[in-house]
């Protein structure tokens, strides 16, 4: 450690310039220095501290996620037993690299930012932020085909979400030959399920309801009408969702997508968010911004992906490696 | 700086127009736009409670308030006095003022970031404004699943993401905080020489870091939840409905004490500069503080008493709940030791003071009656509840907030206000409030549900007396209003040293200058009254030639 110069240390020709009015030196001889701290070191501690503090509330927000899954999975031990074989362990398996491996090259790219390297530190960022937009593909894919298979939360697990009548009254324009295409094999995009889903109403939820414990076989037979709309449905619905045909699926597997969805899905906003620090970060470093005695924000970017790359590590064995 | 030219300009000078308050990075002039704002909330939220008092003059259904108004009316006196007024006002606003000054450093650690949290605070509250023009809300500002992932009300997506933003504010000026304490405490100043509220404010930013972002996702969750259906907390999908209430308590009840513990800081504070003693124990009242702060996270299950927790559950939780009494209890009797043989000034301050301890201990030792499992069945969701709550929020958070602006007043605008005045509104409030909420307490013993509409008729005195009560108090606090705002314009200059306090920020000028201190401060302990001395001619303190440590600041 003791190799790291730390701001302290003595800041080789750097032109005295501003903040005359406060009359201390070092705030002449440090340009980046702010007016309340009175030395770089100040300055520096007190930027880490801060990062540390807001770590701790990062993991505290994920905490209660990690929290949720615990009681979730000690509710429906056998739901979480099952769904796991739905994720793709090679595809969860490549991303945990791309993530451990970006890790290495922001912690490589702190130690050329530390040593004033311009052109490695602006490399290591671009090959973090190349790792961030890899995992980032990776998990497009994991998603759209969750999507396909209609693998996905709540009520609409057990009930393609472009039901015709629905779509027929919220798009009219659209060709008839387009809606019966899509009601017989569903080819949803993302965006598209979501945007459906929104529009789904709560009382149609409930009706879906019923209909969620079916497939199961575990559900006690309702009364004759619903029973009948419940068989429509799953004929209607059949070929789409194959998982459904599946008699050893447990009752409340949708519950594992809940989770699974709201996690991960945090986790990729904090990953989009690292790629904007990351790419600001390159900016700054391509603009010669960071040397031995300021490389406060790579130091605190670094930390900030780290977490994100150490809560992935947590996820991908609570949902992937499930046995 | 020479100290010539300091005396002219201070920070309210230091910059005009109103892009140099908006852009601006002063923790001072935040934290007065903070109290600006928060007074504005409270003025709001306080109109709601005496819609919601005055409709419970009568039993039945009356022509001008529905049902359905009356249910948004008392969520939004709720939501807003504890996300929008409470939790901020102490921290936020008086904190931001006069925790830099006390620490002796120049600014908070992150000045951007500040000013940033209160930018939140005003999104949170648009949100607010955004929930109403949507259609409004009737969830109660706790937001029970199902009942809100179901409501038809549209308001309650705007409202969650306006407190899920409020989260973010209240995070920030805690990070802030927590940094500036750590890393901003010039020369001299030890953790031991830092005045009380420094340590509540410690304390209070440790739990806003720690809890809010539970807060933050478990809105999002409930937003989830209310958009897509997914079941997390539906019991017809597999999903727990009592897991959302703990999740919530896992954050609101930290955050009573987020509201209490600064509260607690500004009262050991005024206790000790107004009856002009050292204060007793001081290191009892700090570690007492972080002691609130650590019990604060294990108690949160004596929400759900009776939702359906195990009986093992209730009673751990339960006795976890007793043992707040502890650190609670040695702050009143440090603070009834400090005032033995104190000189007392009887001026409003102190009679804020002095009203928080009686006030406080009411609602702290009721709190005893909910934390007990057999009692808490009786009185779950009564009255009861209300009253032990406005003890607490309001009859000891909101009032020491006030103390402390009347403590402060002479130091953030340069002006001192009329004293008569100030006894009488403090004497309004106090008689007020007492009146008002004593009553619910009985009220609830008589089993007396909250958040009702209709009542039996036989409870109609209680409620005549309890609104009348809060009549009284509204005068009080219209009362106080005027003659602040009277002081801003006619009232006299205020002296630096008004009340003879010996905490940094009263070295400093009335109002402080731009940068706090035109001298380094002589840092000492905070106190220690004995070599102040009255100055007829300025009608403030100044001290006798010190002969305490004399450290410089940044040692250069």
């Amino acid at each position: 450690m003791s190799a790291i110069p730390t701001p302290t240390h003595d800041a080789h020709g750097h032109d005295a310039h501003g903040h005359g009015e406060h009359g201390h030196g070092d705030h002449g001889k440090y340009p980046f220095l702010r007016h309340h701290f009175d030395t770089p070191a100040q300055q520096f501690d007190s930027a880490k501290l801060g990062m540390w503090v807001f770590l701790a509330t990062e993991i505290l927000f994920f905490g209660a996620l990690f929290a949720m899954y615990a009681i979730l999975r000690f509710k429906h031990p056998e739901v979480f037993e099952y769904a796991s074989h739905y994720l793709d362990t090679i595809m969860g398996g490549i991303n945990t690299c791309v993530l451990i491996l970006s890790s290495l090259t922001m912690a490589m790219a702190v130690y050329f930012a530390q040593r004033s390297k311009k052109g490695p530190l602006v490399f290591c960022l671009f090959l973090t932020l190349l790792g961030a937009v890899g995992f980032l593909v990776i998990k497009y894919f994991e998603y759209t085909h969750k999507f396909h298979e209609n693998l996905v939360w709540g009520a609409s697990f057990y009930k393609p979400v472009d039901e015709e009548e629905r779509v027929i009254v919220t798009t009219p324009h659209q060709a008839p030959a387009t809606l019966a295409e899509q009601s017989t094999a569903p080819d949803l995009s993302p965006g598209a399920a979501s945007a459906a889903l929104v529009k789904l109403p709560a009382a149609d939820a409930s009706v879906v309801k019923k209909a969620a414990l079916g497939p199961g076989g575990l559900a006690p037979a309702s009364g004759s009408p619903e029973q009948e709309a419940e068989v429509k449905a799953e004929e209607a619905t059949e070929k789409a969702l194959p998982h459904l045909l599946d008699p050893k699926m447990p009752v409340n597997t949708h519950q594992f997508f809940a989770i699974y969805y709201c996690m991960t899905g945090l986790h990729g906003i904090h990953v989009v968010i690292g790629m904007g620090m990351i790419l600001w970060l390159m900016w700054g470093a391509m603009r010669g911004r960071y040397d031995g005695n300021y490389y406060t924000p790579v130091d605190l970017g670094g930390l900030y992906w780290h977490i994100v790359d150490l809560i992935w590590i947590f996820l991908f064995p609570l949902f992937y490696l499930i046995h | 700086m020479p100290p010539a030219a300091a005396a002219e300009d201070n920070y309210l000078t230091h910059g005009r127009g109103i892009l140099s308050w908006a852009l601006t990075l002063d923790h001072k002039r935040i934290g007065v736009m903070y109290m600006v704002a928060v007074l504005i909330s409270f003025l709001v939220g306080g109109v709601f409670a005496l819609l919601v008092r005055t409709k419970l003059l009568f039993p039945g259904e009356v022509s001008w308030m529905t049902k359905d108004q009356y249910n948004q009316a008392f969520t939004l006196h709720g939501a807003i006095m504890v996300f929008l007024v409470i939790i901020p006002s102490i921290p936020a606003a008086l904190g931001n003022f006069v925790l830099p000054i006390m620490l002796g450093a120049k600014d908070v650690a992150f000045p951007r970031l500040n000013l940033a949290s209160f930018y939140l605070w005003l999104v949170g509250a648009g949100c607010a404004v955004w929930a109403l023009l949507a259609g409004g809300f009737d969830t109660g500002w706790t937001f029970y699943t199902p009942y809100s992932s179901t409501t038809a009300y549209q308001g309650v997506i705007p409202v969650l993401t306006g407190v899920f933003i409020l989260g973010f504010s209240s995070i920030f000026t805690g990070m802030n905080f927590v940094v500036t304490i750590h890393k901003l405490r010039p020369p001299g100043m030890g953790w031991f020489r830092m005045p009380l509220f420094l340590w509540a404010l410690y304390a209070t930013a440790l739990i806003q870091v720690l809890a809010t972002p539970v807060l933050a996702i478990t809105l999002g969750l409930l937003a989830i939840e209310r958009v897509f259906h997914v079941g997390i907390f539906d019991p017809a999908m597999g999903g727990d409905p009592v897991l959302f209430q703990h999740f919530f308590w896992f954050y609101s009840h930290p955050a009573v004490y987020i509201m209490i513990l600064p509260a607690m800081g500004i009262i050991s504070d005024i206790i000790a500069v107004h009856s002009h003693r050292h204060i007793f124990g001081y290191r009892f009242i700090a570690f007492s503080s972080v002691a609130i702060a650590i019990f604060s996270f294990l108690v949160w299950g004596h929400h759900m008493f009776t939702s359906g927790q195990s009986g093992l559950m209730n009673v751990v939780f339960s006795a976890i709940t007793f043992s707040v009494a502890i650190p609670s209890a040695i702050k009143v009797w440090n603070w009834l030791a400090t005032l033995y043989r104190g000189s007392i000034s009887l001026n409003t301050t102190m009679l804020y003071g002095l009203a928080f301890i009686f006030l406080f201990t009411i609602g702290g030792l009721t709190g005893l009656h909910l934390g007990t499992l057999n009692t808490d069945i009786h009185l779950h969701d009564t009255y009861f509840v209300v009253a032990h709550f406005h003890y607490v929020m309001m009859g000891s958070a909101l009032i020491a907030m006030i103390g402390g602006l009347h403590h402060w007043w002479p130091k953030m605008t340069g002006r001192m206000f009329n004293e008569t005045w100030g006894r009488i509104g403090c004497l309004l409030v106090f008689v007020g409030f007492n009146v008002t909420f004593l009553t619910q307490f009985m009220l609830g013993s008589h089993g007396m549900p909250r958040r009702y509409y209709l009542y039996q008729p036989e409870f109609q005195i209680y409620h005549h007396i309890s609104t009348g009560g809060s009549y009284i108090m509204a005068l009080g606090f219209v009362i106080t209003g005027i003659y602040l705002l009277h002081s801003l314009f006619w009232g006299k200059k205020a002296p630096a040293n008004p009340w003879g306090g010996k905490s940094l920020e009263w070295q400093c000028s009335s109002p402080p200058p731009h940068d706090n201190f035109a001298t380094t401060p002589t840092v000492g302990d905070p106190y220690d009254f004995s070599d102040l001395k009255w100055d007829p001619a300025t009608g403030g303190y100044a001290t006798a030639p010190a002969d305490g440590a004399k450290t410089s600041r940044g040692g250069h």
